[in-house]
């Protein structure tokens, strides 16, 4: 029951931050500091969650390693979301087969 | 708006739709892994994909609920990992056509997310919902079908398999914020000492203690805020 309530409230929390300022707001926002924390806001809290669990996520911890800085590089040439990941995913499981 | 041009749109949509999709599936599949590690049920990973449609999101929510945690540190953390989402909202707010229905916003303003925003905001002139309607169409049950086989399937794959899939949602993070960075040196080092300090809180005794959520939270605000208060973006650049 627990569960079924914590996706509830997951579900409303991402609902109305979706659709409250399409619905709300018709201009766009002035402050100049609200406007750069929400910039900066996606990339705290992506690279928060990336590392270091990316580098935990793996059976052996170079393969995690490894993952980071391939997926990195793959990124930085601009690989697209399904390239980096499928990436990430083939470097672990090669360097797992020798590891 | 005449209903040859509006099949027309649909169907862009679900050409569209489909390559998203199959990204969807593969990295649903890791999430559904994750989320079976947190005790999960194919059939709540089904639910909870379907209504909150995002892999962060849904990668903490998992987290949080593995963790045992409160329904206030629940939604805080949706809000933190969806806040993208807000900025998104805002953005497509200026390409509403005034004569849309308003349902409509309440419609596809829920299943915002970075490839179908991508996909909207890269066409031409108004939004078109039913563009919008065909994308969501083919990618969404690939997204909710995905983690539900995640979940089910996890255990059936080798540890190697299994182990390899669980870097994919990483790798799409870091497709997200690398390429700014690389153009951003502000958005760079935000990247870095958000890696540092995260780390930090991990390894180190006396951060230790601090949960995985609430540390997005705290290091979120923290940085984002000096960032916001120390490098102000103006004019074009923090559009979107």
């Amino acid at each position: 029951m627990k569960v079924w309530i914590s996706i509830l409230v997951a579900a409303a929390v991402s609902y109305l931050i979706r659709v409250l300022p399409l619905t709300l707001i018709r201009r766009p926002i002035r402050s100049v500091f609200l406007r750069s924390f929400l910039y900066y806001v996606p990339y705290v809290t992506l690279a928060v969650m990336t590392f270091p669990a990316i580098v935990q996520a793996t059976d052996k911890l170079p393969a995690g390693i490894a993952a980071l800085v391939v997926g990195t590089g793959v990124a930085w040439k601009k690989g697209s979301l399904i390239t980096v990941a499928a990436a990430c995913c083939a470097v672990v499981f090669l360097l797992e087969l020798v590891l | 708006m005449a209903n040859t041009s509006r099949k027309t749109a649909y169907l862009e949509g679900l050409r569209d739709g489909l390559p998203i999709g199959l990204g969807y599936f593969a990295v649903a599949f890791s999430l559904g892994i994750a989320a079976r590690s947190a005790g999960l049920t194919a059939l709540q990973g089904l639910v909870a994909s379907l209504l909150c449609n995002a892999s962060a999101g849904e990668y903490a929510l998992f987290s949080l609920i593995g963790l045992r945690a409160g329904y206030l540190e629940i939604a805080l953390v949706t809000l933190v990992t969806n806040a993208r989402y807000l900025l998104m909202s805002c953005a497509l707010s200026q390409r509403i056509d005034p004569h849309m229905k308003d349902f409509h916003r309440y419609l596809f303003g829920g299943l915002i997310t970075d490839e179908f925003f991508g996909i909207n905001i890269s066409r031409p002139g108004w939004l078109e919902p039913v563009y919008y309607y065909g994308a969501i169409t083919v990618a969404t049950p690939l997204w909710a079908v995905g983690t539900a086989l995640g979940i089910l399937m996890g255990n059936w794959l080798p540890g190697r398999v299994v182990s390899a899939l669980s870097v994919a949602l990483y790798g799409m993070f870091l497709a997200i914020i690398i390429p700014p960075a690389k153009e951003n040196r502000v958005v760079a080092g935000c990247v870095l000492l958000s890696f540092v300090l995260s780390a930090a809180f991990a390894f180190l005794p006396a951060l230790a203690g601090v949960s995985a959520g609430t540390r997005v939270i705290l290091l979120t605000l923290l940085i984002a805020g000096a960032a916001a208060a120390l490098f102000p973006v103006r004019g074009e650049e923090a559009q979107p």
